[in-house]
């Protein structure tokens, strides 16, 4: 089992086709859409987690390349700055997957590093700069 | 039989004492019931941690040679302009200061990086800070020019020194517009999507004494993580906002007016706030020792979330142009459960005051007593409460056109 986090970048002409359908149907691969923009007639964005036999996932990386589809491995990461959070609990409403999250009633702010789609929309959140993203 | 500050003291310094944060007090007080309680605690911690914009520092950084005048002068810390409408070297910073070429809001939101929270915090960390200085000259003052850096330790003195800081009860802050607004509630979401609030409810320092009995001027306090004390009211002091049956304002009451030395603190307990799309701010850390003197004292510092009423207001709309009302009275014990209900919608909520660091500053300062390293102090003067009749009032502008109004 290979596993890997991508960005797709889908131009105009492709927005329209079922490539997710076809990654899943015929290579045989697991996608977990974590994040997608789509405007329509101009591109499309997609965060995706991919994961399956390497065999099938470098035949369907191939695939994407082929059709024209960009692929870069998501190179973003957000850093929880333990030292700097103060645990007021400000981003926790926003985190759209719970990677940031509260404990009660003890009010304990925590991040799951695991959960984090890198969406960015705790980082203008937080006054302490806790919450920062950084290239890998 | 009521307690005296002296009774208390004495406990304190034999090792005595009996001490509660204001969480544990609840359950103490249900078990043993108010009147036992009443004879066996001396003391009840509180705390809280949050931004709090009306706040500062004033420093004498002492004499240069040849001597410079800044009063009347120019002075930036890390290029944030302090005050120098004073004698020759002291100087005064306020939190929400900005660099002078920060872009504010005109790229919106404006992000605010950096600001006086900040240079306060950077102190009090130890940090070097570049202080640079314009001044006229005169005879006895005749340097025009210093550059230099500064560390706090450097300092003659460096006082903190709010004029308004621990507000009793606050806004639920929403946004019913149809776009993000950035507040100092944070960010809001349109159509009421999220709902902000700021206070550490029953573990709050003046929701545990509502009516102001045990506190005023003198009251010695954990500030910032060292010794500070109450001077008095803090600006915007109003005591006679509506009430609970059992006094707990129901909205933004009293405040308070402090100050302490700034070479005792710690970062951990004053830091700078970047608040997107609105300013600087400086998060501080304040925990009121509230005296057991009597049974009444201990029953207030029994407060539950439960028991504190907050209001919904909208930030798009109704605050800004000062329409009064409420879009709906939550509680706090609903606030921190994650969400709100708001004229029938669920609203996901957040706060801005740290519950967690509340506790542990309200622990630490009944570690202080419970160690015999902190005493309580007899206030001088109380603040001004519900027989005070006082508020605060909007400036009513008038026209310049007209004139100044007449003297008397």
């Amino acid at each position: 089992m290979a596993q890997m986090k991508l960005v797709l970048q889908f131009p105009a002409n492709l927005i329209e086709q079922p490539i997710t359908y076809q990654l899943i149907k015929k290579y045989d691969l697991m996608v977990n859409i974590l994040g997608a923009r789509i405007t329509p007639r101009e591109q499309g964005r997609l965060v995706i987690e991919i994961s399956g036999r390497k065999k099938n996932l470098d035949a369907g990386l191939r695939f994407l390349e082929e059709i024209g589809v960009g692929v870069e491995p998501l190179a973003r990461d957000v850093m929880w700055h333990e030292e700097r959070c103060i645990e007021c609990t400000a981003c926790t409403s926003v985190c759209p997957t719970g990677a940031l999250s509260v404990a009660r009633p003890e009010m304990r702010v925590t991040f799951n590093h695991e959960k984090c789609i890198a969406c960015e929309l705790c980082v203008p959140v937080c006054p302490y700069k806790a919450m920062e993203i950084v290239s890998k | 039989m009521p307690k005296t500050i002296e009774e208390i003291n004495e406990k304190i310094s034999s090792g005595k004492a009996v001490v509660f944060n204001a969480e544990e007090i609840i359950k103490v007080v249900k078990s043993k019931g108010l009147k036992r309680a009443a004879a066996e605690v001396d003391v009840v911690t509180t705390g809280t941690f949050a931004p709090m914009c009306s706040s500062g520092a004033y420093f004498n950084v002492g004499h240069t040679n040849p001597r410079i005048k800044l009063g009347g002068g120019s002075v930036t810390l890390n290029g944030v302009p302090a005050y120098t409408g004073y004698a020759a070297v002291d100087i005064l910073l306020g939190a929400t200061a900005m660099q002078l070429d920060d872009p504010l809001n005109s790229i919106y939101p404006g992000r605010f990086v950096y600001g006086g929270g900040h240079v306060i915090e950077d102190l009090v960390s130890g940090k070097d800070v570049k202080l640079v200085a314009r001044a006229y000259g005169t005879d006895c003052y005749p340097r025009k020019h210093l550059e230099t850096w500064i560390r706090l330790e450097d300092m003659n003195e460096a006082v903190l020194f709010n004029m308004r800081n621990a507000y009793q009860n606050y806004n639920v802050g929403v946004n019913l517009s149809d776009h993000v607004i950035h507040t100092y509630m944070g960010i809001l979401q349109p159509r009421m999507r999220n709902a902000t609030y700021c206070s550490a409810g029953q573990l709050s320092p003046l929701l545990n004494d509502p009516y102001y009995r045990t506190l005023g001027m003198g009251t010695r306090i954990f500030l910032g993580g060292g010794i500070g004390y109450i001077l008095g009211p803090g600006t915007q002091h109003n005591p006679c906002a509506p009430r609970t049956d059992r006094g707990v304002p129901r909205m933004g009451a009293g405040t308070l007016s402090v100050r302490g030395d700034l070479k005792q603190m710690n970062p951990r307990w004053l830091r700078g706030a970047s608040i997107t799309g609105y300013g600087v701010s400086l998060a501080i850390g304040i925990g009121v020792p509230i005296p057991v003197l009597d049974e009444e004292t201990l029953f207030h510092t029994t407060v539950t979330d439960a028991d504190i009423f907050a209001q919904v207001v909208d930030y798009s709309e109704a605050y800004p142009n000062c329409v009064p009302g409420s879009l709906g009275e939550v509680t706090y014990a609903e606030l921190r459960s994650g969400s709100i209900r708001v004229q029938g919608k669920k609203v996901p909520t957040a706060s801005l005051s740290s519950y967690a660091r509340a506790k542990e500053i309200a622990d630490i300062l009944k570690g202080w007593i419970l160690q015999g390293k902190f005493f309580l102090t007899r206030h001088v003067e109380s603040l001004p409460s519900v027989e005070s009749g006082l508020g605060p009032r909007p400036l009513v502008e008038r026209p310049v056109a007209n004139g100044p109004a007449k003297a008397g």
